[in-house]
This record gives structure tokens, C-alpha cells and sequence, in this order.
């Protein structure tokens, strides 16, 4: 089946089986940044943005987002310049293997895009979807919070 | 995990969706958010040939204010429940328990009409429909038909809507005084062990429990313990009356039959009682 989805502005047009996931369809798209963790909609290392919020890509159809939006993480930065999360995730170190660091930065984009006026309790409960198995939360909230912050204050 | 291959019919109008259903039958499966079928299909635990995708019937999804009742639209997403002004003014118990669902990025894709017509016994929101006496209005061929929640449910994943029935709406009493959801989980994105749901509404009090039987069930004991104006703690010792739960690696029969007890109490106090 035809479909075209916008990827990070750009349209593509392809044929795929019905059964096509999207994070394979990305993938294939060369966009490998969107990792496949769990694939049981449990780890958020696949998550995207679809017309802006979070989701899981690997419990969506390409068919589903047919003449929809998507932005990946390849998409967040704006040439050399880093998006505010990816650049807050460096400072703070908010990542150990890095596996995880994908989904988180989207998961974390859609969260802050919801509500830019968080507290630590919030953020901890909005990444519930996203599992970090180095365990490094501590960094990855200090992150976030950090990336609020300059939400507040009009730098996004 | 690549899900069985199957057709894809994309659904224009409800009509067309009866139309397909009523074609295809018991091979054919609506999707919407697809957040618990498409899981299913790729452990392949189902293997629906046809899938009818009504994901963008934008009439399904609303929240309509009513005389006496909210309507919410079977498409509405649980996101969209958890935070609709509507919905946290009159009906509060379905707004936290959208809330508890999975994490955001399930929030944003499942909807409350796809978790009812899933009916797993283990899911939040069936519990909340029942205990607010909800009713839930399905159209097939022949029009719509209303079904009180406490006759939707059948069995395990099973329900009374029949193959070429869509949910279509979901409708909820006002006149909440007092509600809670308990929701007895390891980790936070997991279903529940055990939940509670209690609505307050109209001087009545509901209470079910979910993931105790293969559907949710009312704890029919507990409300009439109330309404012969038994305390909360005294009728919560009553919330494993006839009860016999099943035991998994999460918890022994036992366990399951205490945590009802323990999230009742808990409950039956947070709505105030």
C-alpha cells in the first residue's frame, strides 16, 4: 500500500506491506537514530513524535500515519546547532550507553512541549515510559529539568 | 516482532466500518489505537486476516456535556480523557484512571473505546465504567444499541458487542462527590495487580475491582456493607467476598484477595467515606 508520512519536514512516498511497523519504516528510511529496544511497547527507545507528541514506533503501522508528521531525533537539531534537550542532555551527562538516549529525548521534547512548568516529580513520572537500563535517571532528570527551564525562559 | 500479515481496510465513514465488519465477520478486527491489539499481533498472540482501521473517524472523538451524562466518543484518546475539562469536572474517577494507563506515549495513542472492547480483565478504565453505571452505546447494521456496563463485559478479552458492532460512545453519570483509583503495580508503567475503582455519585457508591476474575467485577458486598451504613473499613473487610482470583508470577490468590481488601479501605477513604 502506498503512503506518504512527512519525516522530520520531508515527504516520503513509498509501498509498504500493511504490516510495516514504524520504526522499521524509518529505519529503512536510513533514519537509524530510532533505536528498537523492547519492541513490546514497554522500553520507549523507539519513541517518535507524531504531529508532535510522543509515541511508541514500534506499536504504530506506517499505514497509520499515513499523510501524518514525524520527527525523529535526527530532526530535533537545527544544522550544527544541538536542539535545547540534546543540548541540556550533554551538559548534564544525561546518558550512559546511550541506547535509551533517543526516545528519551523525544519522550522528554513531547513532555516539555505539554507542560514547560515541571518539577522533579513531574519529570520523573513523565519518563515513565522510558526505561534507562545503566540506571541513569539522576542525570537524564537533571536534564530535563534543565531543558524546562530555558522553555520558560523563551529559548525553544 | 512483525505481526501476521493481514489487509488493511482504512475506514472512511462509521458505515463503512459496519460495512467491512459485517463483510469480513469474526476474521476482521477494528483498530483504533491499536495499543492492545497491536501488541497481540506481534506476539502473534492474534492473527486477525482483515483490520478494519477506524483510527481516523474524527467524529468518534469528543466529550459532549449532556443533561444528566457526559458522552465521550469511543475514539477519544486516553491523553485527551486524563486532561478534558469536561471530563475532570464531572466524571473525575475516568480522568485519573485514563491517567494510569500505561505511560504518555500510550496516552497519546490508545483510546477509551479500544480498552473497553478489548475487555481485559487486567485494564483500568473497564473497571471505571463500571463502577460509575456507565453505558456504553454500540451501532451495528440495524442502528445503536445501549448497553449498561455491567452486561458489556463477558469473559476474558470478550464482550457482548457483536462482530459487525462498533463502540461508538461511552456515557458516564454526573454528579460525582467522591472517587479513587487504586492501582496496585510494581513498576509504573505496568497493568494493575489489583485496582479499585469507587465512584461516589448521586448518593450511591460503586466499586469495582479489576484483574481479580476474568472481567472486571462489581464488589457487590462492599456496597451493600455501605448502604446498611457499614464503616469504610468494615466494608472493605468484604471486598474478596466470592472472589476467586488466579495466581501469576505478580501474585498468589491469597495475595490478590488481600490486596482488594487493602485497596478498598484505601479507596473507600480517599472518595470521602
Amino acid at each position: 500500500m502506498k503512503v506518504e508520512v512527512g519525516v522530520n519536514g520531508v515527504a516520503y512516498e513509498r509501498d509498504v506491506e500493511p504490516r510495516t511497523l514504524l520504526v522499521y519504516f524509518l529505519r529503512k528510511l536510513g533514519l537509524t537514530g530510532t533505536n528498537v529496544g523492547c519492541d513490546t511497547t514497554s522500553c520507549g527507545a523507539c519513541t517518535v513524535l507524531l504531529d508532535g507528541e510522543s509515541v511508541k514506533s514500534c506499536t504504530v503501522l506506517a499505514v497509520q500515519v499515513d499523510g501524518r508528521s514525524i520527527t525523529t531525533i535526527e530532526g530535533l537539531a537545527d544544522g550544527e546547532e544541538l536542539h535545547p534537550m540534546q543540548r541540556a542532555f550533554r551538559e548534564h551527562h544525561g546518558l550512559q550507553c546511550g541506547y535509551c538516549t533517543p526516545g528519551m529525548v523525544m519522550a522528554a521534547v513531547s513532555l516539555v512541549a505539554e507542560n514547560p512548568d515541571l518539577d522533579e516529580h513531574q519529570v520523573r513520572e513523565g519518563l515513565e515510559g522510558n526505561l534507562c537500563r545503566c540506571t541513569g535517571y539522576h542525570n537524564i532528570v537533571a536534564a530535563v529539568l534543565d531543558a524546562a527551564q530555558s522553555s520558560r525562559e523563551g529559548a525553544w | 516482532m512483525i505481526p501476521v500479515a493481514f489487509d488493511y481496510v482504512r475506514a472512511e465513514s462509521l458505515d463503512e466500518a459496519i460495512a467491512a465488519l459485517s463483510e469480513h465477520g469474526d476474521e476482521a478486527k477494528l483498530l483504533a489505537g491499536g495499543h492492545s491489539l497491536l501488541p497481540l499481533m506481534k506476539l502473534r498472540l492474534g492473527t486477525p486476516s482483515v483490520l478494519v482501521d477506524i483510527g481516523r473517524l474524527s467524529e468518534l472523538s469528543f466529550v459532549r456535556d449532556e443533561d444528566t451524562y457526559i458522552a465521550i466518543g469511543a475514539l477519544t484518546r486516553h491523553h485527551d480523557v486524563q486532561h478534558d475539562t469536561i471530563v475532570l469536572r464531572e466524571a473525575p474517577l475516568l480522568a485519573a484512571v485514563a491517567g494510569r494507563i500505561g505511560d504518555p506515549q500510550v496516552r497519546h495513542r490508545g483510546t477509551i473505546g479500544g480498552s473497553l472492547a478489548h475487555a481485559d480483565p487486567a485494564s483500568d478504565l473497564p473497571g471505571a465504567v463500571l463502577a460509575l453505571d456507565g453505558t456504553l452505546v454500540a451501532r451495528g447494521p440495524a442502528g445503536d444499541r445501549e448497553i449498561p456496563a455491567s452486561e458489556f463485559f463477558k469473559g476474558f478479552l470478550e464482550t457482548t458487542l457483536a462482530p459487525s458492532e462498533v463502540l461508538v460512545e461511552i456515557r458516564v453519570p454526573k454528579g460525582t462527590t467522591g472517587h479513587s483509583y487504586q492501582k496496585f503495580v510494581r513498576r509504573s508503567q505496568d497493568w494493575a495487580i489489583v485496582g479499585v475503582a469507587v465512584a461516589r455519585v448521586n448518593g450511591h457508591v460503586g466499586v469495582s475491582l479489576v484483574n481479580v476474575a476474568s472481567t472486571p467485577v462489581r464488589a457487590t458486598a462492599v456496597e451493600q456493607a455501605l448502604a446498611s451504613g457499614a464503616s469504610a473499613a468494615d466494608a472493605a473487610e468484604q471486598a474478596a467476598e466470592g472472589l476467586e482470583p488466579t495466581g501469576d508470577a505478580n501474585a498468589t490468590p491469597e495475595f490478590r484477595r488481600h490486596l482488594a481488601r487493602v485497596l478498598t479501605r484505601r479507596g473507600l477513604v480517599e472518595a470521602g467515606l
